[in-house]
């Protein structure tokens, strides 16, 4: 059989097995509860036609061994059987929990199941809906592939982008009445998702945007670049002023809900700004990270709260503050010194290690007339002059994060951030050039552990109490999760990631049932596809694409975009 | 075995390292045994021997990568014994690698923006809260970097590719600069003309012997091709399964009838 259409059958299978898992598991009936595009499209519907489009673009593109680049018709017909595929298995797995009945064992093999994959119509008509929508999604999906790359990707993103607005709706709706754009609402949303008005609009716009950018972004760049440094400067002044309003107006408008989400995500934006300099400058694994939010937050607690066990003068937040530094970095030097000699598997091992001594020594009878064992330590206050309520708790974490992004910009660019650039590609020579490894391993350590433990003390400050169980290796885990998925070493990538890893689960809270599966899923998609991350630093992009990178700084150099493929088979 | 002798005790006048009786042992391995080693202040010294002679565990004795099992090694009238690596950098020796070791994520420039690391006086505060004295020693440093570059023929179209998507040739090169850009004043050279092809390999050589008159460099080089260590050498070491077999001008060494057994084989008489 020809190899092509032997792989898009596989895949097509494989797709299939994921709507059936997906579909046994419960996520597609929980998810028709909610509309991408009321009354015509839920959520539930969508995800199986998503994945058929997954299906045709993996079917339609090209293949490695043997080496064949599949063209025009060809990729997309191959991209219809890919997604058809998933369609007969979707039709089989709709037949099968209709006529035999093992919801005794596989509870969510009903036939409201097999409904919901027949969009809502019988046995015969759905089953054959289902198999040409799915066919129809994979030929889009394959489509991709043919059509040129800015507007492959300006659909993408425009299909992405409409995709999360409608998962948003009730967020999105709540900031429209916030800001006076009341009127908005009734155009783009109804109760549960977009409107088809609203989802078409807000997928032309951004993928208008996007292609614009696309064709357009470099010219713009190059004409500012051409501008004379002092309107340059100007520029520059007006986008930072015009952010800096809307960061400070940002919880006025999102209102309290969302207001707590965006303190969480900025709490994980320092988390990752630190680990970054560790792990992304540095090159040093530290799976242990924790640690110092744990110092941090305990610091804070013990030194500001009147229910503190130890310590009875109680400081103000910001009188604590450079304490809880302090003793951050000397915990960093503690922790790095003994694993100097350390490198690679063995570093992130017994950092590791540290992260679980800090936490079990937070919770152990030894420490607990200092910072309370398992009961914790409680009423820790707002930092003044700010309440404790998301909206004014959100300033100091906005404050603290711009330092860190502002302080980790310019080490990356300074004879700090080279040197732990070349420690980070090869520490023998790093040595050898004159590097003293041993100063900068300690100084990245100490550094990033301060931009953790800041992060611990407005975590202690926002919850107010302090507990043991807070400090699991799971915030060790996404802190390292969202600086891998946003790019790492990369500072927007940070943020990027912190957004996409703490910003999205918090904001579908309804669906936390499945939030560890599709965090899990966006990890695995993630490092197959695109392993640099989201936003990624170049030098990432370079040690990840060795390839298409070198071709990519000839095309840079044509000032040309990526074109269509055009190898036949 | 007449240039054996007591190789300490050729005339020099002014020595810019001086090794005395080194010896490296792997466990039961000896890598160098009681190596005696002069370089005069100035010159170009090549150090040969077949594979497995103990030149590369030699050199990287000298630049505190290892350190000698016995012996001692002074530089300039300080011991590099017991030094690490970037505090011998720091003291003016500068060294490149066999098998081409460049920070190949890192741009061309950057690359040599490193190697002038050890020149520079910015701290970490002083980074973080970008003073002005640190951001004109930055700019000096690029400035200084690309002079470097254009001084061992990289053009500047490549200052911001990667290292590793240069040509080999080329990244040969650019280890030469980032060394360079330590401001050495011994500058230790691993086999600068392998896998070169003639052409490439006589640029080299006039590149150094170049570089030595500019910046005042005294240079050391491990080299396998006879061309050029007959060609640039003005002292010839050669080293024997650890130990020191021969030390002399090119021409001696070139006479020399154990150099000859234990290296150069039968052909090299007549050449």
């Amino acid at each position: 059989m020809d190899p092509l259409m032997r792989r898009a059958i596989i895949t097509g299978l494989l797709g299939g097995a994921a709507v059936i898992h997906i579909g046994l598991i419960g996520m597609i009936d929980a998810f028709q509860s909610r509309d991408t595009i009321a009354d015509v499209l839920t959520l539930g519907a969508l995800l199986p036609i998503l994945i058929a489009l997954l299906i045709g673009w993996r079917s339609g593109g090209p293949m490695r061994a043997p080496h064949i680049i599949p063209t025009g018709r060809r990729a997309v017909a191959l991209g219809a059987l890919g997604g058809g595929t998933t369609g007969l298995v979707i039709t089989a797995l709709a037949l099968f929990t209709t006529t035999i009945d093992v919801r005794w064992i596989l509870s969510n093999a009903s036939p409201s199941l097999a409904e919901e994959l027949w969009y809502g119509q019988g046995a015969a008509l759905g089953s054959v809906l289902v198999i040409v929508v799915s066919a129809a999604a994979g030929a889009a999906g394959a489509a991709l592939h043919v059509i040129p790359g800015t507007i492959a990707r300006a659909l993408t993103v425009g299909g992405i982008t409409a995709i999360l607005v409608a998962l948003m709706e009730p967020f999105v709706v709540a900031v429209l009445r916030n800001i006076g754009l009341r009127f908005l609402e009734g155009i783009f949303y109804a109760q549960g998702g977009l409107t088809l008005i609203g989802f078409v609009l807000v997928f032309a716009i951004t993928a208008a945007g996007t292609y614009a950018w696309a064709t357009r972004g470099r010219e713009t760049k190059q004409r500012v670049a051409a501008m004379p440094p002092d309107r340059r400067r100007t520029g520059k002044l007006v986008v930072y002023f015009v952010l800096t309003a809307f960061l400070l107006v940002l919880p006025q408008i999102v209102g309290s809900r969302l207001s707590e989400v965006v303190g969480t995500v900025g709490l994980y934006i320092l988390l990752g700004l630190g680990l970054n300099i560790v792990v992304g400058f540095a090159g040093l694994l530290d799976l242990g990270y924790v640690a110092f939010y744990a110092v941090g937050a305990y610091t804070t607690a013990v030194l500001t709260s009147a229910a503190s066990p130890a310590f009875s003068p109680e400081l103000p937040f910001f009188g604590a503050l450079p304490f809880v530094i302090v003793a951050a970095m000397l915990i960093g030097l503690m922790v790095g010194t003994p694993v100097l000699r350390l490198r690679g598997d063995y570093l992130a091992i017994v950092t590791l290690g540290f992260g679980e001594i800090a936490r079990i020594l937070f919770l152990s009878a030894w420490a607990q007339p200092l910072v309370g064992g398992a009961q914790g330590i409680l009423s820790v206050p707002p930092p003044i002059p700010f309440g404790r309520d998301p909206q004014s708790i959100y300033y100091p974490i906005l404050f603290f994060c711009i330092l860190a992004a502002v302080a980790a910009r310019s080490l990356q660019g300074s004879r700090v951030g080279r040197a732990w650039n070349a420690m980070r590609e090869d520490e023998s020579v790093a040595e050898a050039t004159g590097i003293n490894t041993v100063t900068y391993k300690l100084l990245a350590f100490g550094l990033g552990a301060a931009f953790g433990c800041i992060s611990g003390a407005l975590f202690a400050t926002k919850i107010g109490t302090v507990f043991p169980v807070s400090f699991d290796l799971l915030v060790s885990i996404n802190a390292l999760a969202l600086i891998i998925l946003g790019g790492m070493g990369n500072i927007a990538g940070v943020i990027v990631g912190a957004l996409v890893l703490v910003g999205l689960p918090e904001l579908l809270r309804e669906f936390s049932e499945f939030r560890l599966l599709i965090y899990g899923m966006v990890l695995v998609t993630m490092m197959l596809l695109r392993p640099e991350g989201l936003l990624p630093s170049r030098s990432r992009r370079a040690e990840l694409h060795e390839r298409e990178d070198a071709e990519d700084q000839y095309e840079d150099e044509a000032g040309e975009e990526t074109g269509q493929p055009v190898v036949t088979t | 075995m007449t240039t054996i002798g007591d190789p300490t005790g050729v005339t020099v006048q002014d020595a810019i390292l001086r090794a005395d009786k080194v010896t490296m042992r792997f466990g039961g391995l000896i890598a160098n045994r009681e190596v005696d080693f002069v370089i005069p202040r100035g010159g170009i010294v090549s150090l040969i021997g077949p594979n497995g002679a103990g030149k590369t565990t030699f050199f990287n004795q000298l630049t505190g990568m290892l350190q000698p099992t016995s012996g001692e090694i002074t530089f300039e009238d300080t011991s590099l014994v017991g030094r690490t690596p970037h505090e011998i950098v720091e003291l003016g020796v500068g060294r490149t690698f066999q098998n081409i070791r460049l920070f190949g994520a890192m741009t061309v420039l950057a690359n040599v923006m490193v190697g002038h690391h050890v020149r520079m006086k910015a701290s970490w505060w002083g980074s973080l809260l970008r003073l002005p004295a640190v951001r004109a020693e930055e700019e000096a440093t690029r400035q200084r970097a690309r002079e470097l570059l254009e001084m061992v023929g990289l053009s500047r179209r490549y200052e911001e590719d990667w290292a590793k998507n240069l040509p080999y040739g080329d990244q040969r090169r650019l280890e030469l600069a980032r060394a360079l850009a330590s401001e050495p004043k011994l500058l230790l050279l691993d086999e600068p003309t392998a896998g070169m092809n003639p052409g490439e390999t006589a640029q080299m050589t006039e590149l150094i012997m170049r570089l030595r008159d500019e910046l005042d460099l005294t240079v050391l080089l491990i080299e396998h091709d006879m061309k050029v260590v007959m060609g640039i050498s003005e002292r010839i070491t050669v080293l024997d399964h650890g130990e020191l077999l021969a030390e002399g001008k090119p021409d001696e060494i070139r006479a020399n009838p154990s150099v000859i057994e234990a290296y150069l084989g039968k052909g090299a008489t007549t050449a």
